[in-house]
């Protein structure tokens, strides 16, 4: 972990961003400067352990990286598709949660709105159930006039949203999301109220069925995969420190003459390309969209995601994904099966109310304990 | 000079809604005048409903900077509280006093155990209240199961009374009319004219300030969060006698108080009445006129309150 990521990570925490506002006007400096390509040279002291830390990093990347290649080859079509495919879908629309509320201080409700807009749009511009409606063009326009439409529609919510600051931008998205629910549920002549559309399958590109649960698997795992490293690239790049900046004192980074409104609507129409993309795998994996998928439930259900994980990393964002989604699927055997959303509602608020920062923020804990002692050890056998 | 500007630029406005408004009142009324009454009658009726969840909702905001998206849920849980009460006393006034009890209860013990302990931290809160609203609807749904309840109002404010222009309409509604008009009255009274308003107005102002001259803000916080939580709860009996309670109209009523204070303002009472009354006619239109757009209608009116004013119709600039 390099050092201006474990800054970032000192700091970064939604829940801890508005208290920090006064209290790290050093960091907002730091993270204000454009291209601060200079990992570690500030903790001079420190850097061979980082070094070494980095290196570890490594290790483990890898061995993920190659865990998550050999799975589908191990696990039953079950695991493969339901849990593997599902929950890194899921991610993959938190991980725009992440992106926003972690990096960019805005914590909006309306992601999963913008991902079942984009399969909605899949859905009338390509083929479904609905011949009436759907206009049947190819799987690759659709896909991406889809995407296009809901990154516009992300920056239009963004906009709307960033008039405001704080606790307004989840009320306002909220509203705009559950908007979206009851006129997706009434309107029929577009959205086909309460059934919605049915039969929209992943395409098949020459021999390969990608609705096959191993080859859609490596589908949702490509995107997952590029998603991620894009928001970590992102979160480097100046855009990203800008708005990490901005996230910090939104005051400061104006009068340094950067355009807060522009960085707000776009790091929201950047979350709504990730999520339009999470939203078009959705509904690829369930092969129908109706309002329900875009309900209250399922915005609240992308949030829970996010904290459960953590918006710290942009990995939280997947660890949520896999515990939510192996919830919903064996908290069944130990509660009854209409008791989920109290499951999951408890686990909700435990971790709000003991751990903000989520399961990474447990992780992160237990390991600076772990190391501090080490530590503690390391430099008292120096000194002899 | 600037003043009669400003004032130029709000008759543009005034003219840029009130005039296609204006245009369709019109044309509503020569078209079919009973419709277009019994419409209005109804939006009004809709908006007291909404005013009476959303004030609590706004003053919660504005004294305590906690935005309660727990707020359906109270409104639900007072409602059915009052159905369990109601049925068993077979009192209706007893069902309402029950209803406002116990959201009351409810809210005070959420304001003591929970949000006393993270103040300052909005966000937090805030999901902590989303955290509630889950575990609550479920935990409803457990007890009172997936029924539609509704209640029977006493046999004065039963059946319906004849009014110039609509043929009929149910007492009841009138009822509601009225009373929302008396309990806003009430609560602008102990707001604008005693010492617990003067402080909670105080408290919305400056927290600091209040806490500094030697109120106890712990106590005016727990009294507003309890009254913000039973007038929920008293909207939830007379709501659902009005309509009907079932799972699921925590979130339509969660939606309402928000999109209200939204275009009303962040912490006026005021502005939550004007919110409630431009959303309930809007909605009520929209369904007599525009079936399938009617929400629409709302959500054009939040966009265009915050795209000209982002802190809400009466809202304050902080």
């Amino acid at each position: 972990m390099s050092a201006a990521q474990w800054r970032r990570a000192m700091n970064s925490s939604a829940a801890a961003a508005v208290a920090a506002r006064g209290q790290s006007p050093s960091a907002a400096v730091h993270a204000a400067r454009p291209g601060p390509a200079t990992p570690a040279s500030t903790e001079g002291a420190s850097w061979r352990w980082l070094r070494s830390i980095a290196g570890a990093i490594g290790a483990r990347h890898v061995i993920v990286l190659v865990a998550l290649l050999v799975y589908p080859f191990v696990a039953t079509p079950f695991f493969t598709y339901q849990i593997g495919a599902q929950s890194l879908a899921l991610g993959l629309i938190a991980l725009s949660l992440t992106f926003l509320g972690g990096y960019g201080g805005m914590v909006s409700l309306a992601q999963m709105t913008i991902a079942g807009f984009a399969a909605y749009m899949l859905a009338i511009f390509g083929a479904s159930s609905n011949v009436a409606i759907s206009l049947g063009w190819p799987w690759w326009l659709a896909l991406v006039v889809a995407v296009v439409l809901a990154t516009i529609l992300a920056a239009a919510i963004g906009w709307l949203s960033v008039r405001t600051e704080g606790i307004y931008t989840i009320m306002i998205t909220l509203a705009v999301g559950v908007a979206f629910f009851y006129l997706a549920q009434q309107n029929y002549t577009l959205f086909n109220g309460f059934q919605g559309f049915s039969r929209i399958a992943a395409p098949t590109i020459g021999e390969l069925e990608l609705r096959q649960p191993v080859p859609f698997y490596f589908l949702v795992l490509a995107c997952a995969l590029a998603g991620y490293f894009f928001v970590k690239h992102l979160i480097r790049a100046p855009f990203g420190i800008a708005l990490q900046g901005i996230r910090d004192n939104p005051r400061r980074m104006h009068s340094l003459g950067y355009d807060v409104t522009a960085h707000r609507v776009g790091a929201y129409a950047v979350a709504g390309l990730l999520a339009a993309v999470g939203g078009i795998l959705m509904v690829w994996y369930n092969g129908r969209i109706s309002p329900g998928t875009v309900g209250i439930g399922a915005m609240v259900n992308i949030l829970i995601v996010a904290v459960l994980g953590g918006m710290k990393h942009p990995i939280g964002a997947f660890i949520g994904a896999i515990v939510f989604v192996l919830l919903q699927n064996f908290a069944i055997d130990l509660v009854d099966r209409e008791r989920f959303n109290l499951v999951i509602g408890g686990v909700f608020l435990a971790i709000v109310l003991f751990s903000p920062d989520g399961l990474l923020g447990l992780w992160q804990s237990l390991r600076t304990r772990a190391s501090a002692r080490f530590t503690h050890r390391g430099t008292s056998r120096t000194h002899q | 000079m600037t003043t009669r500007r400003m004032t130029r630029g709000q008759w543009g406005l005034w003219l840029l809604f009130g005039g296609p408004v204006a245009v369709f009142v019109v044309w509503a009324v020569s078209d079919n005048p009973p419709l277009f009454f019994k419409t209005l009658l109804n939006g009004l009726t809709l908006a007291s409903l909404y005013f009476l969840v959303a004030s609590g909702f706004t003053l919660v905001f504005g004294l305590m900077r906690n935005v309660n998206l727990a707020h359906g849920s109270l409104y639900l849980f007072g409602a059915y509280v009052g159905w369990f009460v109601g049925e068993h006393t077979g009192s209706w006034v007893l069902a309402v006093f029950a209803g406002f009890l116990s959201a009351a209860l409810l809210g005070l013990l959420m304001q003591l155990l929970v949000f006393r302990h993270m103040q300052g931290q909005d966000l937090r809160q805030t999901l902590v209240t989303i955290g509630l609203s889950i575990v609550l609807a479920d935990l409803m749904l457990w007890i009172w199961g997936g029924e539609i309840y509704t209640f029977d109002p006493p046999s004065w404010i039963y059946g319906s009374t004849t009014l110039p222009l609509i043929n009929k309409f149910p007492t009841y509604r009138l009822m509601v009319l009225l009373a929302s008009i008396v309990i806003g009255v009430g609560l602008w009274l102990l707001l604008a004219r005693t010492r617990i308003g003067m402080m909670i107005r105080a408290g919305v102002d400056d927290r600091g300030m209040l806490a500094a001259s030697g109120v106890n803000v712990q106590l005016v916080f727990a009294l507003t969060f309890a009254i913000g939580a039973g007038l929920a709860g008293l909207a939830g009996v007379v709501g659902g006698t009005a309509l009907s309670i079932s799972p699921g109209e925590d979130t339509r009523y969660l939606l309402a108080s928000l999109v209200v204070v939204i275009v009303g303002g962040m912490g006026s009472v005021v502005g939550a009445a004007i919110g409630a009354l431009l959303i309930g006619l809007a909605e009520q239109f929209g369904l007599a006129y525009a079936p399938t757009y009617s929400v629409v209608f709302t959500f054009v009116i939040m966009v265009v309150a915050l795209a000209f004013k982002p802190r809400g119709l009466m809202g304050k600039a902080t």
